[in-house]
């Protein structure tokens, strides 16, 4: 629950400002014995904020419809549901489906495709979006660098259909790839990339750093443009050189943001959806596009096994809540929490 | 003698930018040029960002002769349009209230949002609720599931906390109402960050296909052009998938799969093209902001 304490800490980081409108917008309220204020200001404020109440109510019963009945249809995974009966109807099974996800073979090798295309994609995706970052904030010439910045962002704003459809295209059999591969004498017979099995994690992962990694440079280039001038003056002086400078002067400035967003996503390890193992998987290479996400759709929905579904999306989410306390917890030990 | 000398370091760093910016447009510049190229021709190879034999006929079979994939644009639009407006009042009065500290239930529904950012039912779950609110093949199910983000509410939220909020008080002390104030006083303050959630909700519903493939293929008049897109992709991508092909009536003429689906690319993209590059101070800062702040 540590990120709700973080949430915590956002607010009482304003407290200027609440303090401001509490003085000033409630003052008339306040002048009433403040000993107990509590239960009158309470009732007091409620009736003079119908308008707030109004305003928010719809949208807590959005939240309640579309996020915590979801939570509360967890109860399927010890059931046997079938949907003609109510919730309450059911035939219960405990932790049956359970058993039977993990004796699955199925199973394991979807949760290894999960996390070896979620590793890569942490590993390569951080990497070129800090070097991306590192190598724009070097750059002279302020026009080109906004173009090249704001080019950068195309691929991020494209659906993953229409970047499936280029990377496919792109390494087809006569596309540009296997065409420069060919050209430049590396290879002489084109290369059936989108079917073979073992190519498919370093395909998704190329297509995911083709596509987010000018995005995800955004905050690290954010970072970068509050390091002090005056250390990379010093460094001149020094003698360094511009290598040295982006090694010694702005990644270590960067640091503490590195760490956070690397602490995060490691958090969000296991939540690499399957958009992408979709729409650029096919049957030649199903058993490495197969993800946990998939796994679901496929038996949950495509079987209409919804319990055992349920029970695959109860595993993924408990992982994933696990995961991320652990990386929060590990944030604030080393002292970095406070950046966020 | 502001301008510093250009060193090696610059050059090399400059060609290797040109390099990342020719791996980034090239893919859009070929498909665009294939998009315009004669189908049958297109099919010897060699296109590269110049079409060899011009031609508007695959972007007239989506305009013109194909009923679905022009009621798929519309579909697109309006699906974009009303979900991007919706989206936006829901999500400024929500942070609305709870930017007002001095708001009764603030902390409860602050909780309640941001739970949600780290705890879904899942796939099956979700897919049972919206089968049990008769939402299947129902326009609705574009709209309502994505109505609310918390992430976007965040964003919001923190640009209001830096509002100056001393119009607020002296429009309370005129006697307008909460509702008034968020309408005639917030609203207007808002429109840069406004303008960031609209960019991001219109993307994201614009660049939707998976609602449509799991809610919505039941009803034709509610496809969409990504769901076409990656119908065609689907088939020509040696998978079946549970889809049937319904594409082979595409074919004919000067046209052909393989060319429309170059075409749909192009216009599904162009749309995105126009608009983020002058949002792009906004999202910049609006981006900055909310990871700083979740």
């Amino acid at each position: 629950m540590s990120n709700l304490a973080k949430q915590g800490e956002g607010q009482s980081q304003i407290p200027a400002t609440t303090s401001v409108k509490v003085g000033m917008g409630l003052g008339k309220q306040k002048k009433t014995p403040s000993l107990k204020p509590n239960k009158n200001g309470f009732w007091k404020r409620l009736s003079k904020q119908k308008a707030l109440i109004l305003m928010s109510l719809p949208f807590v019963l959005w939240l309640i419809v579309f996020k915590y009945i979801p939570i509360g249809g967890w109860v399927m995974a010890f059931q046997d549901y079938k949907p003609q009966f109510g919730l309450l109807e059911q035939k219960w099974v405990g932790w049956e489906h359970f058993k039977d996800l993990f004796d699955e073979p199925m199973f394991y090798r979807a949760l290894e495709n999960t996390i070896g295309m979620g590793v890569l994609g942490l590993v390569f995706g951080t990497i070129t979006a800090i070097g991306f970052a590192l190598l724009l904030n070097e750059l002279r010439f302020i026009t080109f660098k906004k173009w090249t910045q704001t080019i950068s962002y195309l691929p991020h704003f494209v659906s993953w259909v229409i970047v499936a459809n280029i990377v496919i295209t792109m390494l087809s059999q006569d596309g540009v790839i296997n065409n420069l591969l060919m050209g430049l004498g590396i290879i002489n017979n084109p290369i059936a990339f989108m079917s073979n099995p073992d190519l498919f994690w370093g395909i998704v992962t190329a297509a995911d750093v083709w596509k987010e990694t000018g995005w995800n440079a955004i905050i690290y280039l954010a970072a970068m443009a509050g390091v002090d001038p005056q250390l990379y003056e010093a460094a001149k002086v020094d003698g360094a050189s511009r290598w040295r400078q982006m090694w010694h002067i702005t990644l270590p400035s960067i640091r503490a943001v590195i760490i956070v967003l690397l602490i995060l996503n490691i958090g969000n390890l296991i939540n690499i959806g399957f958009e992408k193992q979709m729409l650029l998987g096919n049957n030649i290479v199903a058993e490495k596009a197969l993800v946990i996400d998939l796994y679901a759709l496929d038996y949950g929905i495509g079987m209409f096994r919804y319990s055992f579904g349920t029970a695959i999306g109860i595993f993924k989410s408990v992982v994933s809540i696990i995961l991320i306390l652990i990386c929060n917890g590990f944030a604030k030990r080393i002292g970095e929490g406070r950046v966020f | 003698m502001k301008k510093k000398k250009w060193t090696m370091f610059d050059i090399v760093l400059t060609i290797f930018m040109i390099f990342v910016l020719v791996v980034t447009l090239y893919p859009f510049l070929n498909i665009m040029a294939i998009s315009l190229n004669n189908a049958i021709d297109t099919a010897r190879g060699g296109i590269h960002i110049w079409p060899r034999e011009f031609t508007f006929a695959n972007y007239q079979e989506i305009f013109g002769s194909n009923d679905r994939l022009l009621q798929a644009f519309m579909m697109s639009i309006l699906r974009t349009v009303v979900g991007t407006i919706t989206g936006i009042i829901a999500s400024t009065m929500l942070a609305y209230t709870l930017s007002r500290r001095d708001f009764v239930f603030n902390r409860l529904v602050g909780f309640m949002l941001v739970i949600t950012m780290f705890i879904g039912g899942g796939l099956i779950p979700e897919y049972m609720l919206i089968r049990n609110l008769g939402l299947i093949n129902e326009f609705a199910v574009y709209i309502l599931p994505m109505l609310i983000s918390a992430f976007n509410v965040i964003i919001i939220r923190s640009f209001m906390d830096n509002l100056p909020i001393a119009l607020e008080e002296s429009a309370k002390i005129d006697g307008a109402n909460d509702f008034t104030i968020f309408w005639r006083i917030i609203i207007p303050l808002c429109m840069p960050v406004i303008a960031t959630i609209a960019l991001f909700l219109a993307v994201g519903q614009w660049n939707s296909w998976f609602d449509t493939y799991l809610y919505a293929r039941g009803n034709e008049a509610l496809t969409t052009l990504q769901y076409e897109l990656m119908k065609i992709l689907d088939n020509t991508n040696i998978s079946g998938g549970d889809i049937t092909s319904q594409n082979a009536e595409v074919i004919a003429g000067q046209t052909n799969p393989q060319s429309i689906k170059m075409a749909i690319t192009i216009i599904a993209t162009i749309p995105i093209i126009m608009v983020y590059p002058f949002l792009q101070k906004y999202f910049v800062t609006g981006l900055t902001l909310g990871a700083v702040k979740s």
